[in-house]
Parts: C-alpha cells; structure tokens; sequence
C-alpha cells in the first residue's frame, strides 16, 4: 500500500517548505496528509500566516493590474472591413 | 455572441473586440512582444478567428479560444523572426528550480530552529487594501513584466486574466504541475519585489 512508508514521512512542515506550498495547497494538489500538515503549520506560525496573507493580498490584486484598453480607431474599423468582407464570404 | 457573429451580425463583432482588445494586448506583451507587434498579432488574431469562426466547436471558452489564436500566431512571428519560440520547449527550466525566497530567510541546519524563519515577513499594513492601492499597481505591472517570459505568461493568464489551470496547460501544452511551479514562481517574485518596496 502507498502508506508503507507513512511511518518514515517527516511529521511537520517547515517554513522554508511552506512558503513553496502555497499554490499547490490552493489548487487542491497536495495529498490529504501534506494539506493537514499545511494547515496545522499555520496554526502555530504567525510568519507562515503573515506570508500567506501576503501571498493572498497579491493574487486578489492581480486582475487589478490590468490596464483598460480601447483599439486604436484605425485598428478598429480595419477589422470592421474585415469582418464585412469576411461575411460577403471572402 | 457566438450565433450573433455567424450571422454576421457587426455589431456583435465589433462590441466582441472591444471586450477582449485589452486581455488580448497583455497576453501577447506576456509573450515579450513589445507595443506595436503586440497590436499586430492581435490584429492578426482576430482575422484569424473570423477564418475558424465556422469550425469553432465551443470545446473551451471563446476567450481560452481566441488566447490560442494569438498564441499560434506569436508563435508563428517568433519563429519567422528566428527568435526563440514562446513556450516551445517547457523543461525543468533553471527558473523552476530556484526557491521562492533567498535561502538566507531560513535559519541553517545549526539553527534553533532549522529550516525556520530567520528573517520573516513584516507584516503589511491592511495588505489587501495596500495592494489594491493606485500606488502600487504601477509596481505591480512593472513587477510582473520583470518576470521571466514563461512565468509572466502563466501569471497573466492565471491572476490577471482569470484562466483556470486545465485551461491553461492546455494552452501553453504544459502539464498542470509545470504550469503550477510556473504560477508559483512568478507570484512569489512578484511578492518579493513588493515587499522590498513597501519595506524599504
């Protein structure tokens, strides 16, 4: 069985490891007991949690990064021509 | 949308690229194109997507459909260009196999606690607040076109553009734990060069 080994698995996780985690741990890719282990380091350090929330803060802002933007007038009505000619079947 | 731009209907057409011109702009200066070919390839992306428009199977989303266009049509300029082709050859890039953090934050093996923080994160003030800030969204683009390429192109895709993972391995034809170390990777520089900001 895969458990064969659970005895010899280290029982915590450490900050140098948490900080690499993170994304897997969203994503749902860690096996259960690695995602217990996560949660359990986070109880007990603040660091971690700060770091975490950090991580979090980023990711939230991102899509706010984005920059609205128009086509130039020009590009617009290219593609308009185009779109016309593409329907005429051309 | 879809039926409305078979039908031939401009106005559909035209509100649809006005939708996506932006999305479609940040994706390929992700890609490393600079301002004008970047308006290029979009340009070439829609007139690309009005000749598969009919063959369009709906098997992903109209938007993951018309990233793949670009990227196709990116990847075509580079390799005409002889430049290195966007995502061609996806190993275990040098990038993938740095930590997130200079090794130094952690305390060494004849630490108290090894492998513990030796110099942790402050705390930042109302970060979620802090970060959504006009201020530091200048920092936060300039921070992630400081990326390297494959990193920035995940991270756009991901955070920026709101593409889910399967979405975006498909994409890049990068397996979903690539594309997570990728993801991580650039995040994680990201918060670096934040954090040495806001911390001075």
């Amino acid at each position: 069985m895969a458990d064969s080994h659970r005895n010899s698995t280290i029982d915590e996780v450490t900050c140098r490891e948490f900080v690499e985690l993170i994304t897997d741990y969203w994503e749902g890719a860690l096996p259960g007991e690695r995602t217990e282990l996560v949660e359990q380091h986070l109880v007990i350090c603040d660091s971690c949690k700060t770091y975490l929330e950090q991580f979090e803060a980023l990711v939230e802002a991102l899509p706010g990064a984005a920059e609205p933007e128009s086509p130039t007038r020009e590009a617009e009505q290219t593609l308009l021509a185009a779109f016309r000619e593409w329907r005429a079947g051309g | 949308m879809l039926s409305a731009l078979r039908d031939g209907d401009e106005s559909a057409f035209a509100e649809l690229v006005r939708r996506y011109h932006g999305s479609l702009k940040r994706v390929a200066r992700s890609f490393g194109a600079g301002e004008s070919v970047a308006e290029e390839i979009v340009q070439e992306t829609w007139l690309g997507m009005l000749r598969g428009l009919d063959r369009f199977e709906q098997r992903s989303s109209l938007k993951t459909w018309l990233f793949g266009i670009l990227k196709n049509q990116a990847r075509g300029r580079a390799a005409r260009e002889r430049r290195s082709v966007p995502f061609s050859a996806l190993g275990e890039g040098e990038e993938a196999d740095r930590p997130s953090l200079e090794p130094g934050r952690f305390q060494g093996a004849d630490g108290t606690w090894p492998n513990h923080w030796a110099t942790p994160p402050r705390p930042w003030e109302d970060p979620h607040r802090r970060l959504a800030s006009l201020e530091l969204r200048e920092h936060l683009r300039r921070a992630l076109a400081a990326l390297p390429e494959r990193q920035r192109v995940v991270v756009t895709l991901r955070d920026v553009e709101g593409l889910d993972a399967a979405e975006v391995s498909e994409l890049l034809e990068v397996s979903e734990g690539n594309q997570r170390v990728l993801l991580h990777r650039g995040r994680a520089a990201v918060r670096n060069a934040l954090e040495e900001l806001i911390d001075g």
